[in-house]
């Protein structure tokens, strides 16, 4: 388990972290969300250590980060922004490396080493530089190395950024296999990512947490949840069919398409079957009807713009 | 096999990697022959000793050495892989310490690679071997003296090239602290204890006496600490740095 505590990081007059408090269990996959410069990729260095708390604690399975750092530096893999590697190694004396620092001797290191190559199927450039593989081979070597020791948790800031569709679906379903038993957190920009692997979603806007909740929950606070989406195939006024129901809110005429419409839905009830009924009976010129789920881009946006606007 | 050594092994292996340790060693081993047969007059002196080899090395180290130095953490700051490193579950001492004695071994092996000056030494008179052996660690210790100081300053910054000047500068503060012909600028309105203070942290001073065969545990405790406090200083820049 992962507690962090009253987490905040000072750069000279800047708050980059502002008393941050969560926790992580085991089995969950957190994605860590937020605009850029939100402190994404802060917090996860104060989780592993690599920069020091201004107040506040980091503790790994019961181990402080700062007061037992070798300990929980040994739990946690970790994938740093960027996936820095020596560039002037091959795949195969870097990930050595990194399994003689985890504690590897003799024949076990190259028995890790090629359980690795092989999980992020790396096993084709394994004689090659660093420096001269592309983008998405050297951001699995970073995951590579990341998880050598079969870590407890794992630590990914962005880890499928540069990388083409089939590799981040690739890296995708590495992370959920790997999470089963496991910490995962995962920062990312990409919202659909969060919909794909992750238990447990926290959006953060300049270094305080604005959202916390699984997908489907941030999902349900968007204004868009459980509206009903029409298409038209000719001009016909829905609002003045729908006065007088109590869960049904504003229509909406979609930006791109000016035959679709949205019927919001007031408290986030369904709405799908009482607009249905009165579709059917006012006979709607409809070619498409089908419920919209919530859109968690609706909410990043709402909540980590509600925070700017308020300072 | 502790965590210093693995680091070590990957630093040094990491030079003869690329072509920086070879060219180091070649252009080490091409200047000091040409420094000591013709400029230090090794046959003219008619003297069976390694002098005119040792008297250049405080001069050849001070651009050798900062570009050895000069990377050692600059590189792992600009290219991010100081985040690996220390989050891997390791000491910030191992580190600082593997990093910094496989740039030391580098250097010893191009020092000990001047072998065959020895030998001409050897074969055309018969020199003083134990005095030579001792110049040759003071060399050593001296280089690496010139090491520790562009180690520290690689970790002020992200730039190998600022590294580099800082370094030379420092280093030639030090070497001209030693020289007689400053401290004579300064005697007579100085006194004669802060002179002495000065030309004792300069390194001529110690190693002027190491190799001429002045054997005194007090002149390599001199490296040995001065080495220490900067070390100990690179750990507190890189605490303070490393975030940025």
């Amino acid at each position: 388990m992962i507690e962090i505590n009253n987490l905040t990081k000072n750069f000279d007059q800047f708050t980059a972290i502002d008393d941050l408090s969560f926790t992580v269990k085991e089995g969950e996959v957190l994605g860590f969300l937020g605009p850029n410069g939100a402190g994404k990729s802060t917090t996860m260095k104060l989780i592993t250590g690599f920069l020091s708390p201004s107040h506040g604690s980091v503790s790994i399975d019961g181990f402080d980060i700062r007061s037992s750092p070798i300990e929980a530096k040994s739990l946690m893999g970790y994938l740093p922004e960027g996936a820095p590697s020596y560039g002037d190694m091959t795949t195969l004396e870097f990930l050595k490396f990194v399994a003689q620092i985890r504690g590897y001797r003799g024949e076990e290191i190259l028995m890790r080493v090629k359980r690795v190559l092989d999980e992020v199927e790396l096993n084709s450039v394994s004689q090659q530089t660093i420096e001269t593989l592309s983008k998405g081979f050297k951001r699995r070597v970073g995951l590579a190395q990341a998880i050598m020791h079969d870590p407890k948790v794992l630590i990914l800031d962005e880890p499928t950024d540069g990388l083409d569709p089939n590799q981040k679906h690739h890296v995708r379903e590495l992370i959920k296999n790997l999470a089963r038993d496991k910490i995962v957190i995962i920062s990312t920009h990409i919202l659909e990512e969060v919909t794909a692997v992750c238990s447990r979603a926290i959006i953060i806007a300049q270094g305080r947490i604005v959202a916390d909740g699984t997908p489907a929950e941030l999902e349900a606070r968007s204004k868009y949840h459980q509206a009903v989406s029409v298409r038209l195939s000719e001009n016909y006024d829905l609002a003045a069919d729908l006065t007088g129901l109590a869960d049904v809110g504003d229509v909406e005429k979609d930006n791109e398409d000016d035959m679709v419409f949205r019927i919001l839905a007031n408290g986030g009830n369904s709405i799908f079957s009482q607009v249905s009924e009165i579709a059917q009976a006012k006979n709607w010129p409809v070619t498409e009807f089908h419920v919209s789920r919530g859109q968690l881009e609706d909410v990043f946006r709402t909540v980590t713009q509600q925070k700017q606007g308020a300072q | 096999m502790g965590n210093l050594l693995i680091i070590f092994k990957r630093e040094l292996l990491s030079y003869f990697a690329t072509p920086l340790a070879y060219i180091f060693i070649v252009i080490f081993l091409v200047v000091n022959g040409f420094l000591t047969f013709d400029f230090g007059g090794f046959y003219a002196r008619g003297q069976a000793d390694l002098l005119p080899f040792f008297a250049f090395h405080p001069f050849l180290y001070l651009f050798m050495v900062p570009a050895i130095a000069m990377t050692m953490w600059a590189d792992e700051r600009k290219t991010g892989t100081i985040e690996l490193l220390l989050t891997l579950p390791i000491n910030l001492r191992d580190a600082i310490l593997g990093k910094y004695l496989a740039a030391w071994a580098l250097i010893g092996i191009a020092l000990c690679l001047t072998f065959p000056i020895w030998i001409t030494a050897n074969y055309l008179g018969d020199p003083d071997n134990g005095v030579i052996f001792a110049a040759y660690v003071g060399s050593w210790f001296m280089a690496g003296a010139y090491l520790a100081i562009g180690a520290c300053l690689s970790a002020c910054t992200k730039n190998p090239v600022i590294a580099f000047i800082l370094t030379v500068t420092i280093c030639v503060i030090f070497v001209l602290l030693g020289y007689p012909f400053l401290l004579g600028m300064l005697t007579g309105w100085v006194p004669q204890i802060i002179i002495d203070a000065i030309s004792s942290m300069g390194f001529l001073t110690h190693f002027d006496s190491i190799s001429k065969g002045v054997f005194d545990v007090r002149d390599f405790l001199f490296f040995g600490v001065f080495i220490a406090a900067w070390l100990f200083a690179s750990a507190v820049v890189i605490e303070l740095k490393k975030a940025s």
